[in-house]
């Protein structure tokens, strides 16, 4: 696991999200929610290859946080990368506060997801 | 195949038309539709409403597109030979039938008084006859002369007292001759014609009943009418209204037999002694009775078209029920409105200070409902219609008793026709819902019901209530609310952030449905900048960057040019900001311009330099007031009557910022010509020679609609007060995404009941509405001047919180005919 420094926690709001840019290229889309804790997942939306969940609204359904995507408005699971409203899901990323800065985690292998 | 011959394009001939290709799933028959009239079939029954738009296009029936109709317009039947069976036409083309219809109408009647034929005596039937009338009455009031200029009209039915309406809309003075010793007579009973006469009377009109017309004369370049009595009247013109007469001579000359007063005389399946030869509508003599009137055409088109097929209908009988809106006044007169059976009762209720009468014939044990005469107030007509020949549900004095019984759709037993236009019984409604109808809309899917004159729309909405379905109102899992109702929320309580309202009023924490719902709810009540606090995160991108989110995640931006009007100076700004930028160029339908391909990162500095060119945000991006256009106006155009240019800058820039429950467009038009399209908007101006014509409604898109009219000939202030209150009302009571089109349809009463609210102030808030535009008018603020000024918001507009000054890598353009688009189709997911 290789973690990344994204930004201060401060400058993270309640359920709204911010793009971070990963060392081999790719980009993660880290979330604050309402109850403090942190959320991360790719920021490519896979419905439409533009790179944008950071963007998304966020929300719960049925008590599960989610985001939906600013395109085509999908649902994902900001805990498991699942869509709730088609078959497709994005790569979830582990991410922990350090000494008051975010930082976002990519496994060693890096997933189809985030590649691009 | 075999050949089907339609005589006429009437409604009645459109209708069987219709019909019938849609049974004939066979495709047995081809359609040969022989047409007087150079125009496709209109809305006859609609004819005065064109005086107040003079587009013809608007009374325009369905086109009926279809490989086997072959529509011959203006090239009429004129002869029929039974022998060969074929039919001739004007144009000399010739024609073999296997069935002939004949469904040539009727024309109007004109008794046959000395000076009936004199230049400026009219009929009332087509568009062309009210050209004449309009071109009469303008030579008329163009005339420098003392004194009203006025109008006779011979006839104080249906069609005269719409004649009446047409004069006075055209600035005449009305004045109606009526033989009967009432207006209305065939509809209405003594009581009823009194009331009626009053109310029409107060609105200039000038009655004469129980008068016969015995002379028309030609006096000093004027009309005079002689009425019997010796009363004389100074006209301009004369409109002769005094019935129709069924159009038989093709008939007569082919040999077939006519009624006793006229009228192709067919039996009760529609056919003539010919057995290839039919006759439907106001042509027909079925059983040897004519009937005036669209819907026993309608059904007589039914049976015929089943009996083409093979079916066994007969004509049910004539529903000679009626419910019209005259000069403002709503009519209603069904079943047995004259008490013509043995032993009826009459029950009346009449109330002449509040202008409402009421009458119900009933059996002589006052059990069954025999029919009924309303004048008025007809909102019962809906439900008590249904009801003739069935028990009531309460006594019948208490059913027309202002305080008396609502009456219940359960109460409808299954025979009940709900809808006379097409034929559709409360137990056929019944069997939809069954069958997954859940509202409105789906039931006029599937049972056609409310498609026609669409007063039986309250009814239906009933009869889903009777059938237990409940309409959810929940505007997503959070909040079991409407979007109405949790404005009246806010509105009430105070509450301006989100968290609260769904602490206190919803559950969970809210999704891409509701919180952009609620946010539009809190910028409507003035709760400062969309990005203010929590505001932000509530937000859809759109609202987030203000601006639009295009498919590769670059934004466009779209500045402010109010009415499209835009110096040489502002335009070349946007020119060379976009160069500067390598922004895309396009321009949009509602007379601004797009600038494409917009980073996340460059939208500060790319507004930087429009705001300080004078530009501001042009809210494309929001459920918001969007655009207001307009055509030249009279600054330069040659036919302008009024200012629309200056007319929509002022609108602009007084609805600017907005937010609504979707997007509202406008556009202001200088000329009955229409340059600006503002019948396709949610509210159009279209100016008149006394002022302008307010129009609300329209839309393009999915659902193409055209905007109703909602007042006329109002001045520059009346106007706007009026705009002011239509879309208060709008941003307070529509369903979230709902257009103007679909909130009028939901709303209970239609048109009529917006227009009481805006105009008539019948809810009493006027003021209240007027006083919130007024408090959004002076509290308005560029978006977008308010980002610059603000170094907390303008941190939001990077595309990496790590990388402040990078790019989105994944953003690539290439060329297209000299400007940048987005490379290629990204590989994707299919939705």
């Amino acid at each position: 696991m290789r973690w990344t420094v994204v930004c201060p926690r401060a400058a993270l709001d309640p359920e709204r999200g911010v793009a971070a840019l990963l060392a081999d290229g790719s980009q993660v889309a880290v979330f604050a929610l309402h109850d403090g804790s942190l959320a991360a997942v790719a920021n490519r939306d896979p419905f439409s290859g533009a790179h944008v969940m950071s963007r998304g609204i966020v929300g719960d359904a049925a008590g599960e946080p989610t985001v939906a995507s600013p395109m085509y408005k999908q649902r994902f699971s900001l805990r498991t990368g699942r869509c709730l409203d088609g078959s497709a899901a994005v790569t979830v990323h582990p991410v922990r506060v350090h000494d008051g800065m975010v930082e976002v985690g990519s496994p060693a292998r890096v997933p189809a997801e985030a590649a691009s | 195949m075999r050949t089907l011959v339609v005589a006429g394009h009437g409604m009645v001939g459109h209708r069987l038309v219709e019909a019938f290709v849609a049974r004939d799933t066979e495709r047995w028959w081809r359609v040969v539709v022989l047409a007087e009239e150079h125009r496709h079939a209109y809305d006859r029954v609609a004819l005065s409403s064109y005086v107040d738009t003079w587009d013809a296009d608007a009374l325009a029936l369905s086109r009926i597109e279809d490989d086997r109709v072959e529509l011959r317009l203006g090239d009429p039947c004129t002869a029929i030979d039974r022998v060969a069976r074929t039919v001739r036409t004007a144009s000399g083309y010739e024609v073999r039938y296997d069935a002939l219809v004949l469904a040539t109408g009727s024309s109007p009647f004109v008794p046959p008084v000395p000076g009936h034929d004199l230049p400026g005596c009219h009929v009332y039937r087509t568009p062309e006859d009210l050209d004449g009338l309009r071109a009469a009455a303008r030579d008329a009031l163009a005339v420098p002369r003392a004194g009203r200029r006025s109008g006779v009209v011979v006839g104080g039915g249906l069609l005269g007292l719409e004649a009446a309406y047409a004069l006075r809309t055209l600035g005449l003075s009305p004045h109606v001759v009526e033989l009967a010793p009432r207006l209305l007579p065939l509809q209405v009973d003594e009581g009823g014609g009194a009331l009626l006469r009053r109310i029409v009377e107060g609105l200039g009109v000038t009655v004469y009943c129980g008068a016969a017309t015995e002379a028309v004369e030609t006096d000093r370049g004027r009309l005079l009418v002689r009425l019997t009595g010796g009363t004389e009247i100074d006209t301009d013109l004369v409109v002769f209204s005094a019935g129709v007469r069924p159009r038989d001579a093709l008939a007569r000359d082919a040999g077939l037999s006519v009624g006793p007063r006229g009228g192709v005389l067919v039996d009760s399946r529609c056919r003539t002694a010919d057995e290839y030869v039919w006759a439907v509508g106001e042509c027909a003599a079925i059983e040897g009775r004519c009937y005036g009137l669209v819907a026993p055409g309608y059904a007589m088109a039914e049976v015929v078209a089943d009996r083409l097929l093979g079916g066994s209908a007969r004509f049910p009988g004539a529903d000679t029920a009626t419910k019209l809106k005259l000069l403002g006044v709503d009519v209603a007169s069904f079943g047995d409105a004259h008490a013509e059976a043995a032993g009826a009762l009459e029950v009346v209720h009449n109330d002449p200070v509040s202008g409402r009468y009421a009458k119900l014939v009933v059996s002589d044990d006052a059990k069954t409902l025999l029919g009924g005469v309303l004048v008025g107030d007809a909102s019962a007509y809906g439900m008590l219609r249904p009801l003739v020949g069935a028990e009531l549900p309460a006594d019948p004095g208490a059913l027309i008793s202002p305080s008396g019984a609502e009456l219940d759709a359960a109460a409808l037993p299954p025979g009940a026709q709900v809808c006379s236009c097409h034929a559709v019984t409360a137990g056929d409604i019944g069997e939809a819902v069954s069958g997954g109808a859940t509202d409105v809309p789906a039931l006029k899917a599937c049972t056609k019901a409310g498609t026609g004159c669409g007063s039986c729309v309250p009814t239906l909405v009933k009869l889903l209530a009777a059938h237990g379905v409940e309409q959810s109102k929940a505007l997503c899992e959070h909040f079991a609310h409407s979007r109405a109702e949790l404005f009246e929320i806010v509105h009430a309580t105070g509450i301006r952030t989100f968290s609260e309202l769904v602490s206190r009023h919803g559950t969970g924490r809210g999704c891409d449905v509701c919180k952009p719902a609620v946010a539009s709810i809190l910028a409507s009540l003035g709760a400062g900048h969309v990005h203010d606090g929590e505001q932000a995160a509530l937000q859809d991108t759109n609202d987030h960057f203000l601006a639009n989110l295009q498919r590769n995640g670059t934004y466009s931006v779209v500045p402010r040019i109010p009415g499209g009007e835009i110096p040489p100076a502002k335009l070349i700004v946007i020119g060379e900001v976009a160069r500067d930028f390598g922004l895309y160029t396009k321009i949009t339908g509602g007379q601004r311009i797009d600038l494409f391909g917009a980073r996340v990162e460059q939208l500060p500095a790319i507004w930087r330099r429009l705001v300080d060119a004078g530009f501001e945000s042009g809210h494309a991006y929001g459920k918001a007031l969007r655009t207001v256009k307009s055509c030249v106006g009279t600054d330069w155009c040659r036919y302008g009557v009024q200012d629309s240019v200056s007319m929509a800058v002022r609108l602009e820039l007084r609805y600017r910022g907005l937010r609504a429950p979707h997007k509202i467009k406008s556009g202001v038009s200088g000329c009955a010509r229409e340059c600006a399209e503002a019948r396709g908007k949610d509210f159009g101006v279209i100016a008149t020679e006394r002022g302008w014509n307010l129009y609300v409604g329209g839309n393009g898109g999915f659902t193409p609609r055209h905007a109703e009219l909602l007042v006329s000939d109002v001045d520059d202030d009346t106007l706007i007060r009026y705009i002011d209150r239509f879309l208060m009302f709008y941003v307070r009571t529509a369903d979230r995404l709902q257009r103007t089109a679909a909130w009028i349809e939901a709303m209970d009463g239609g048109l009529d009941h917006l227009r009481a609210v805006v105009v008539d102030d019948s809810l009493g808030i006027g003021d209240d509405l007027e006083a919130a535009m007024t408090a959004h008018v002076e509290s308005y603020t560029d978006e977008w001047r308010g980002v610059l000024d603000d170094p907390e918001k303008l941190n939001r507009f990077t595309s990496f919180v790590n990388a402040p000054g990078e790019s989105d890598p994944s953003i690539e353009f290439v060329d297209r005919r000299g400007q940048p688009v987005p490379l290629g189709v990204p590989e994707v997911v299919t939705r």
